[in-house]
């Protein structure tokens, strides 16, 4: 069938019996520090301080002081470019061993679940035995970039060999070269921040909102829940005086957030929806994961929550409005799920990352649309409803906040503990599906599934 | 937390200006040191009972130049009083006052220690008031010694030998840096259960230990004490506190477990973390304990419930699921912090003291049941100690505070660590329902 979209292929089981079965990934557990508010509590914490910090939360848990880890992986997003070794220079400021290879990866906000994707098929392919997986970011200590008039007349400088050709170099400086351009959201090619692509989104799948105050109100009130039963306690440790989320309003209403004004899509008038309380704001955090095969976890007495199933990574075409700029994972679930032979009824937990109430809402009535499955998925119909009790369950992003690379390792972390207890309490296994969109039009989705 | 007068005495001219003006003039203490010699200097023991012959003997095999009869003028590091066999008052004179003419000689953190039997249960009146009287004797010495030298006793049960595990274990204690705090005490030993250590250095070697309120304080330092004795630890505070026990445990290469001992489910937890990455579970050192201090008059329900609840029904929960544990039944040992305030009592703590002279009740009545597995529980009770806490005492109470005992200081975290460390090893396997006080023999609370 020739679709203007991205069909989603059949299983093929000729192809999943003719490879072997690797060994499996598994997830030992989770740290990260508190989420803070940008130019907040961490307004003066670096991403290395960060991301050492709930490296060494996640040591001391698992009692792995001078341990090799096989391999850490970690990114951030917004990065100084003396951060060209993050991950590596944290590892080295951390308690673990020295001798720990080290990668820095960036794939946007997808770039915490990438980490964990990449290592849990190192592991599965028995290159390593153990990894970490992380992500950080700093909205508040962010890099400020020169102008390129000023850059241009510096490099020149640098390349200069004489006074006079020094000086010439200098006469073209102007003042407005000065001023330093500091770093935003907007997609490079539409020149539109991320907010007001998904107001687009927002508005062509009709998003009320209402819909999106009732996302933002009970994220917040199942974080806060979480927190109140000690869900957090093996997840998460403190740092700079934070112990809980700074962005967390457990006594947030419908009433509060109704009263906020719109920020994104004002140009839409009345039909402008979303507000500072729906969308996530820019936060500070770091966050971390502990892998491993079964024999290195067994072999140390550590506890195995989850395995890393599989995962798939999808972009759409956002530059030419083919596609909102967030909805990649919408094209990547199905893929996903065909793969695995799996429906959307199979899963006990749906993490999807709210990067907006409305992203979230996007994307579940894309896979409710009967019309734009069959179009833009090449499926037959409707991909499914997500059972809305099983979505988010201890709060999300608008809740938590949203410190771009460390949201992938929050939400692995707390999947991997949900399902393990879930496993426990229902007597068989738990299956978790998660979804994180990115800027650039990317997504990535995984499926995590109890040990 | 430093005591600048006690440096400042310590000092040239700081010496000789308190001795001129009269002042207190407070010793920098013996503190243990791994590989540092026992004692040093030769030990006398005093006494014609076969009690001290054995000890006597069995002290040599640790290399200690020992000596029946003090040689004058020689510097001694310690003098033990073997008084096991004291029928009558009068039988007190002839060893007394033979110690008597060796004091002089005593080095600076010396070592007096007597070796006798309880007034508990005796039927004879004249027996009962000179096994008593050792009692007063050994408080009054502890008062009269100076630079840094203690007095502490050991007080055997009947039928308990001088050379058991625990006296000699308790007799180790005591004669080494370790105690240096300890003083004017007694320690009873009542059966002959323990053993030695194979290494004296490593006492706690191949036992996993939990360690409750481990991210500061007097925690930390029971955690590094235990660790240094050979000890593998799980670190337990509030998760509030992650960030420091994570440092903590990474000093100690120890696993840090976030979690709140007032929960229902607090021992549990800590039972299967154990178990779960050790296999087994041989100590708690239940350290984990708050203030919130108020006149009675003034005291509201959430300042009195949250010290119960923390210091000590957490305990009496936790105690309840060990017990009930089979991955504690391996000769376990429990160690409790409870605190001077709850013998003497504290202006301004009427809730803390309930709490700790709860945990000491508690103590007493829990050892049978520990008993029944070869394990031991135990409490320490902390005088004035050197910590963030006392720190915030103002300026004048704190620097009388510090003074009001025998060695006219506070004690430092680590001696708290120390004596823990002691009741937690096989070496005090017979010593069972018992509080030790690491006070300085502090004048209140005696």
């Amino acid at each position: 069938m020739s679709i203007d979209g991205q069909s989603t292929p059949a299983p093929d089981e000729s192809v999943r019996a003719a490879v072997p079965a690797p060994r499996r990934a598994v997830i030992v557990g989770g740290n990260r520090i508190p989420f803070a508010r940008a130019g907040g509590a961490y307004a003066k914490s670096s991403n290395q301080d960060m991301l050492t910090a709930a490296l060494d939360g996640l040591i001391a848990r698992f009692g792995l002081q001078d341990e090799r880890i096989g391999q850490v992986a970690a990114g951030a997003v917004l990065k100084h470019s003396r951060d060209f070794n993050l991950t590596r220079e944290a590892v080295l400021g951390s308690a673990l061993s020295a001798e720990t290879p080290v990668y820095d990866l960036q794939q946007a906000c997808a770039t915490g679940l990438e980490t964990v994707v990449g290592l849990a098929n190192k592991i599965k392919l028995g290159q390593i035995d153990s990894a970490i997986a992380g992500g950080v970011d700093s909205a508040s200590d962010a890099p400020v970039v020169v102008s390129e008039g000023l850059r241009d007349i510096i490099l020149d400088l640098n390349r200069a060999k004489t006074l006079p050709q020094r000086l010439q170099i200098l006469s073209r400086l102007r003042p407005k070269d000065l001023a330093p351009l500091a770093p935003g959201t907007a997609e490079p090619r539409t020149g539109l921040s991320m907010g007001e692509h998904q107001a687009l989104t927002t508005a062509q799948w009709q998003i009320s909102r209402e819909a999106q105050d009732e996302l933002a109100l009970n994220s917040h009130r199942k974080l806060a829940a979480a927190y109140d039963s000690g869900f957090f306690d093996d997840l998460l440790t403190p740092y700079r005086g934070l112990t809980r989320d700074a962005n967390l309003r457990a006594d947030t209403s419908m009433e509060k957030l109704a009263s906020l004004k719109p920020v994104f899509g004002r140009n839409l008038g009345a039909g402008a929806t979303m507000t500072a309380g729906n969308s996530t704001p820019l936060t500070d955090g770091a966050s971390t994961v502990l892998l491993a095969s079964d024999d290195w976890a067994d072999a140390r007495d550590l506890p195995k929550l989850a395995a890393v199933v599989d995962a798939e990574a999808a972009a759409v075409d956002f530059v030419h409005g083919k596609d909102g700029l967030l909805m990649a994972p919408v094209f990547a679930v199905p893929r996903l799920l065909a793969r695995q032979n799996l429906t959307l009824a199979d899963f006990d937990f749906f993490e999807i990352h709210e990067a907006f109430a409305a992203t979230v809402l996007s994307t579940l009535a894309a896979w409710e649309d009967e019309e734009f499955c069959r179009n833009r998925l090449g499926l037959d119909g409707a991909l499914g409803s997500v059972d809305r009790s099983r979505l988010n369950v201890n709060g999300s992003s608008l809740a938590a906040g949203h410190p771009f690379a460390a949201t992938g390792g929050r939400i692995v972390g707390s999947l991997a503990k949900m399902l393990h207890a879930k496993a426990d309490s229902q007597g068989r296994p738990a299956r978790g599906l998660v979804s994180v969109c990115a800027a650039g039009g990317q997504g990535v989705v995984a499926i995590l599934e109890s040990v | 937390m430093t005591d600048t007068y006690t440096q400042f005495v310590n000092s040239g001219p700081g010496r000789s200006v308190a001795r001129k003006l009269g002042l207190p003039q407070p010793a920098v203490l013996r503190r243990y040191q791994p590989g540092q010699p026992l004692v040093v200097g030769p030990v006398v023991v005093v006494g014609n009972s076969a009690g001290a012959d054995s000890l006597a003997s069995e002290l040599l095999s640790w290399d200690l130049d020992v000596r029946r009869h003090a040689v004058p003028a020689e510097k001694l590091g310690a003098i033990i009083l073997v008084l096991d066999e004291l029928e009558h008052p009068a039988d007190l004179e002839q060893p007394v006052l033979s110690a008597a003419g060796s004091l002089r000689d005593l080095r600076a953190g010396g070592r007096i220690i007597t070796v006798s039997r309880p007034a508990a249960g005796v039927t004879s009146p004249a027996a009962a008031a000179a096994r008593q009287g050792v009692d007063g004797f050994l408080r009054s010495l502890a008062k009269e010694l100076r630079a840094g030298a203690t007095a502490n006793g050991v007080l055997l049960s009947d039928g308990i030998t001088s050379t058991s595990p625990s006296a000699l274990g308790a007799i180790r204690f005591f004669l080494s840096g370790r105690s240096a705090f300890v003083d004017g005490q007694f320690l009873h030993i009542s059966s002959q259960d323990g053993a030695l250590p194979a290494n004296p250095d490593r006492p706690l070697e191949g036992k996993v230990a939990v360690v409750t309120g481990a991210a500061r304080g007097i925690g930390a330092e029971i955690a590094r004490t235990l660790h240094r004795d050979g000890a593998t630890l799980v670190l337990v505070d509030i998760p509030a506190a992650g960030d420091h026990l994570a440092a903590v445990a990474y000093e100690v290469r120890a696993t840090a477990l976030q979690l709140d001992i007032s929960g229902a489910d607090a021992g549990a937890r800590i039972i299967e973390h154990a178990a779960q990455r050790y296999g087994r579970l041989d100590i708690v050192v239940h350290n984990a304990g708050i203030t919130r201090d108020k006149l009675l008059a003034n005291m509201d329900h959430g300042r009195w419930n949250s010290v119960i609840n923390i210091n000590i029904e957490a305990q009496l929960r936790i105690n309840e699921a060990l017990l009930a544990s089979n991955h504690f039944r391996s000769s376990p040992r429990i160690v409790s912090v409870a605190s001077t305030s709850g013998i003497a009592g504290n202006r301004g703590q009427t809730n803390y003291a309930a709490s700790k002279g709860g945990v000491m009740g508690m103590v007493r009545a829990t050892a049978p049941l520990l008993a029944a597995n070869g394990g031991t529980i135990n409490a320490v009770a902390p005088g004035f100690i050197e910590t963030e806490m006392t720190a915030r005492i103002p300026f004048a109470v704190r620097e009388v505070a510090r003074r009001l005992n025998s060695l006219q200081q506070g004690g430092l975290p680590t001696d708290v660590a120390e004596t823990i460390a002691f009741l937690a090893s096989d070496a005090a396997g017979g010593i069972n329902g018992e509080v030790l006080r690491v006070c300085g023999q502090n004048l209140v609370g005696a």
